[in-house]
């Protein structure tokens, strides 16, 4: 009975404090760095595509909303033809992104993607892609590894070695 | 022919009055929950979101107004109305002003009581002819409710009627010039208080339509204006236990000079009417068996007491 009594006053006191809102459309909240938001294609430093069309991202997806088809440049290149997002099955968890061995797939701080038309939210590669390198700057994945594709020569990514000539015995 | 003119006014002024201050209640509800919980509450219509009555009052008109086909119609329909109209019979014994009154009748608590009990009947009947399992429980539940608190409700107001020896409720406001009654009637006030709030069936004691159990409980099945008359008849309920406490307990229009009669009447009724607002604001629902035992066990007794001590007093100073 009492203690109804103190949080009733409590409750009262509240009255004085400030207000949690935050008026949306004139004012915009904060969003972190890291917010899952919005999904972005990125590219490398030498303005590549860095997807390299390995489909983990879709694989790992749980909602199934991603969709690609991987095909290869003249230098055997792989990047993706298609690349499809559906954005009203999305549920923003973030996975593609960890699942990403480029750092090709991001999420960004931005929510706002409403639409009148259901057809809208699907997204295709030239609205994902954006010129820049979104939030891993400096990484291209062909510098590190992979097979050579015209970036580099064979062997000669900073986590690879020279190639091993099979053929001799001396070291 | 003055006379008769000048009671239609008043009772057409009642009448508008407290309608619109119910329907006011649906901003003052709001806006005053978002302001004990820290929000802003509504603030898109019209300045401070004061339009936003209307707003939903004009949503409310056009919805459609369904009747499922399960129902039995004719109690269906009649249900919602009886609450607005018992609580709207309530308001012509409330004394607003000196002779700013309906009906001055000799029995006005009386009639006061009676009519609180017909509104048990809207949340029986709507219960019972929605013919579905939620709102046959919410009905029962109301039914239970409001019967074993208009018992003590009843009590509680014997020791008003002790000390100012009459039912009338103009001479129960002049008999409280020397002391408001809650100072005597403390315990008698605080039962009344509680009797109210579980008559008007508000949150804490909102167990008829309990959402999170029985959906909307009584009134699950209806829509449309209906619902609005639900609506709107928990909100005259709430005007009207407050400016029956203010009345009874807090000296109706009584006060210091500078101010007018009404405007006294209207500053105790409000105080109690955001009171009401801060109780919903504040306390979580007991559980049903909880809401009976602290009737029947607790606050019964009391007001048998208070009415025993007050009635050996009257007769003591006799
Ligand atoms: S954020 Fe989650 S749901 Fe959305 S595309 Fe990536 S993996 Fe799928
Ligand atoms: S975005 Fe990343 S994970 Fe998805 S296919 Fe391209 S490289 Fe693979």
């Amino acid at each position: 009975m009492l203690s109804s009594v103190r949080s009733l006053w409590m409750v009262f006191l509240k009255m004085f404090k400030k207000r949690v809102t935050i008026k949306y459309p004139e004012e915009k909240p904060y969003l972190a760095p890291r917010w899952r938001g919005r999904i972005v294609l990125t590219r490398d430093p030498d303005n590549n595509e860095r997807c390299v069309a390995c489909n983990l991202c879709a694989a790992v997806c749980p909602t199934d909303c991603i969709s690609l088809q991987a095909t290869e440049d003249e230098n055997g290149r792989r990047y993706p033809e298609i690349f499809r997002i559906n954005f009203s099955r999305c549920i923003f968890c973030g996975l593609c992104e960890d699942a990403c061995p480029t750092y090709a797939i991001q999420l960004i701080p931005d929510f706002e993607m409403s639409e009148y038309n259901r057809q809208s939210l699907v997204y295709e590669k030239e609205h994902l892609l954006i010129d820049g390198m979104g939030k891993y700057h400096g990484y291209s994945y062909y510098d590190q590894a992979g097979v050579a594709v015209g970036v580099k020569p064979k062997g000669g990514g900073e986590n690879e070695s020279e190639p091993v000539d099979v053929r001799t015995l001396i070291p | 022919m003055n006379e008769t003119l000048a009671q239609i006014l008043i009772i057409v002024g009642v009448l508008l009055g407290t309608v619109t201050i119910a329907a006011g209640l649906i901003y003052v509800e709001r806006k005053m929950l978002a302001v004990w919980q820290q929000r802003l509450g509504p603030n898109r219509v019209g300045p401070f979101g004061i339009f936003q009555v209307l707003a939903d009052m004009v949503k409310i008109f056009f919805k459609e107004d369904w009747i499922p086909p399960f129902v039995d119609k004719k109690v269906f329909v009649i249900a919602p109305t009886i609450i607005m109209l018992s609580v709207l019979m309530s308001f012509a014994i409330v004394p607003f002003a000196p002779g700013v009154v309906v009906a001055d009748l000799n029995i006005g608590l009386l009639f006061f009581l009676a009519m609180s009990s017909l509104g048990a009947y809207t949340i029986v009947l709507s219960g019972w002819a929605s013919n579905n399992k939620y709102s046959l429980l919410g009905g029962v539940r109301g039914a239970a409710q409001m019967i074993s608190y208009e018992v003590f409700m009843g009590l509680s107001l014997m020791g008003v009627v002790l000390l100012a020896g009459s039912f009338n409720m103009t001479e129960i406001v002049n008999a409280q010039k020397g002391m408001w009654f809650v100072i005597p009637q403390f315990v008698g006030f605080v039962i009344f208080l509680i009797a109210g709030i579980a008559e008007t069936h508000r949150l804490p004691f909102d167990l008829p339509e309990a959402e999170s159990e029985l959906i909307a409980g009584f009134h699950s099945e209806y829509s449309g204006m209906k619902f609005g008359m639900f609506f709107v008849g928990e909100y005259l309920g709430i005007t009207l236990v407050s400016s029956m406490i203010t009345v009874l307990f807090f000296g109706g229009w009584l006060g210091p000079a500078f101010l007018p009669p009404i405007v006294w009447f209207l500053i105790k009724m409000f105080s109690f009417i955001l009171f009401f607002i801060l109780l919903r604001a504040t306390l979580p629902r007991p559980r049903y068996d909880q809401l009976m035992s602290y009737g029947w066990k607790l606050l019964l007794p009391l007001a048998l007491l208070n009415v025993l001590v007050t009635g050996a007093v009257v007769l003591y100073n006799h």
